[in-house]
């Protein structure tokens, strides 16, 4: 660095002005361009391509009638006008409503259990372990699971069975309109109400522990520790995460995806969506769906602001 | 422990174990039901109920058989080498991104903040119908790497668990290595990256999880299945012809179960701490 020892050769006051390029690029503040620059050309150009540049182009999209490949016909809003007049791309978002019960279910059952598993419990490890494992399955993988645990006469009608139902008193699960979605939902809780739990645990742990104590001093029952102290610790990410289960019910796709692929009347917004993307290639009419939901996702976002 | 001996105590004690017990139960019992069939003959799948036990556990034919259907030692390969590539991608750019938004002021640097939050309102699957239109056009559809490209983009989770981790690393120690001579490049990747250990493992975890499952977007990008299927996509062969065979079906099934249960065996405690650490911030 620039130590004023030099004698012979004088120091270059002067050269402030006129820097040359590399002299710059050695400077702190030329270093600090250039990294700011260096390290965020790849993240930003990657957003743009993946994130913005589709949102872009659904816009676009979604005034033509098109296929991915061939010629587009510009039709104006008539996409627009078409998802408020199909029947299914109401029905399906009506579907919603079933999962948005579930996330409340869902959330309640992590609240208790993550309350359970936050004090000394025997083997309270392995339960959580148990209860949490699912979310790691791939989402194939937990299709295939269901789609056998609810066919006719196996896991579940066995279960059942056990206990005295009788088979043909039954419902068929998957295909039974006025249950599989309910069976779907049901999917899902399974599959991230371990995960719920979990967030809520660290939530839980994050307390003060001698809060607790003075609580178990002054008699409190478990009922208004959980009443008085967890929940109010909690209740941001309790909040946040129910706003973010309003916007994962209304795009809920996987569980009717990989289960029964949106057959019985189980297609949800989205799965109607991809169909009508990757299968029937009617992707302008995707677009302005995905522009819909997007717009309501937004109205619902700012509305909870 | 205040110990009353009062009846309430006990019912509550009481209560806890059975409702842990029946939701691990619930947990477990689709996975055991499909344990229990992988170890299955064709002819006592057909014959025995659900439920009953297989008559040998160490009937592994349904295991080869699957593993064979499915070539799942291409899928296994497959999936390592984009984990790998995704792994260290994702966690590089994230922490190069992290780092400028953190150490440094500059113009903008709240609206890459916003940009980066604004995008995780727009549903992945939304976007994919546009997203395979730009990949197709650039040639990157049913190539590893345009797949792998594709999952390196934005992942806001693990930027905002790098940026919390920064705002807990003093500046003083950049700057004490910049009077020591040192230049910008090398206190991140000398100095900074090495400290950032515990949200790069949490990192790794988490995007690890994810990539390993994603199966959506491997299907679409993914197409040519004999040569670019990884371990998710694999499953697929089962829908045709196959579909009602659920004693290979159930051993494929497992098969793709078994690293996922060894990686949260060991590192059960960076999972749980990773996802209440990605949850708050969300």
């Amino acid at each position: 660095m620039a130590t004023p020892t030099a004698t012979r050769t004088p120091p270059p006051p002067a050269q402030k002005r006129k820097k040359t390029f590399s002299q710059y690029c050695k400077s702190i503040r030329g270093q600090q361009t250039i990294i700011t620059v260096l390290f965020m050309i790849l993240p930003l150009l990657l957003l743009f391509l993946f994130t913005y540049l589709p949102l872009f182009k659904m816009v676009q999209f979604s005034l033509y009638d098109m296929r991915y490949i061939g010629k587009r016909t510009f039709v104006g809003l008539q996409n627009y006008i078409d998802v408020f007049a199909r029947d299914d791309c109401f029905a399906a978002l009506r579907l919603s409503l079933y999962y948005m019960v579930g996330s409340v279910v869902q959330m309640a059952m992590a609240l208790l259990f993550a309350t359970i598993l936050s004090f000394p419990v025997k083997g309270g490890g392995i339960f959580k372990g148990c209860i949490f494992f699912p979310y790691l399955i791939c989402g194939i993988s937990v299709g295939f699971i269901f789609k056998f645990f609810f066919t006719r006469g196996f896991v579940l009608d066995s279960l059942l069975g056990f206990i005295g139902f009788d088979l043909e008193s039954l419902p068929y699960w998957l295909s039974g309109t006025r249950i599989n979605n309910w069976m779907l939902m049901a999917s899902s809780v399974w599959r991230y109400m371990g995960q719920n739990m979990v967030l809520f645990i660290g939530a839980i742990m994050s307390v003060d522990a001698s809060m607790y104590e003075a609580a178990e001093i002054d008699g409190c029952s478990p009922f208004q520790k959980f009443l008085y102290i967890i929940l109010p610790s909690i209740k941001t990410i309790v909040v946040l995460n129910l706003i973010l289960s309003v916007t994962g019910a209304l795009s809920a796709f996987e569980a009717p995806y990989v289960i029964t692929d949106g057959a019985f009347g189980t297609s949800t917004y989205f799965v109607l969506m991809n169909r009508l993307a990757h299968a029937n290639q009617k992707v302008g009419l995707a677009c302005a769906m995905a522009i819909v939901l997007l717009g309501i996702i937004v109205l619902a976002t700012l509305f909870q602001k | 422990m205040t110990n009353f001996a009062h009846p309430r105590h006990y019912v509550s004690t009481f209560l806890k174990y059975a409702l842990l017990v029946f939701a691990s139960f619930a947990a477990l019992v689709p996975i055991i039901s499909c344990i229990v069939t992988a170890f299955k003959t064709g002819e006592e799948y057909a014959s025995t109920s659900v439920m009953t036990m297989p008559r040998s556990w160490l009937y592994f034919e349904n295991f080869t058989e699957a593993w064979k259907q499915a070539d799942m030692g291409l899928a296994f390969f497959n999936s390592f080498i984009i984990l790998v590539c995704v792994l260290v991608g994702s966690v590089i750019i994230s922490a190069m991104l992290a780092f400028v938004l953190n150490r440094f002021k500059f113009p903008g640097n709240g609206l890459v903040r916003n940009l980066f939050m604004v995008a995780t309102l727009i549903p992945g699957i939304a976007s994919q119908v546009t997203v395979y239109q730009i990949m197709s056009s650039l040639h990157l559809v049913n190539t590893l790497h345009g797949y792998i490209i594709l999952m390196l983009g934005t992942d806001v989770i693990s930027i905002y668990i790098f940026l919390q981790f920064f705002e807990n690393l003093s500046t003083s120690l950049d700057e004490a290595a910049i009077l020591d001579g040192c230049s910008y490049f090398g206190v991140f990747f000398r100095i900074l990256l090495p400290l950032l250990k515990p949200a790069i493992v949490t990192n790794m975890i988490l995007k690890g999880v994810s990539t390993y499952n994603e199966y959506y977007m491997a299907n679409l990008y993914l197409q040519t299945k004999t040569k670019y299927q990884v371990v998710s996509t694999s499953l697929y062969t089962f829908t045709g012809p196959m579909g009602n065979q659920y004693n290979y079906i159930c051993a494929g099934v497992i098969i793709t179960i078994i690293p996922a249960l060894l990686i949260f065996i060991i590192c059960q405690k960076q999972i749980y701490g990773g996802l209440a650490a990605g949850g708050v911030k969300e």
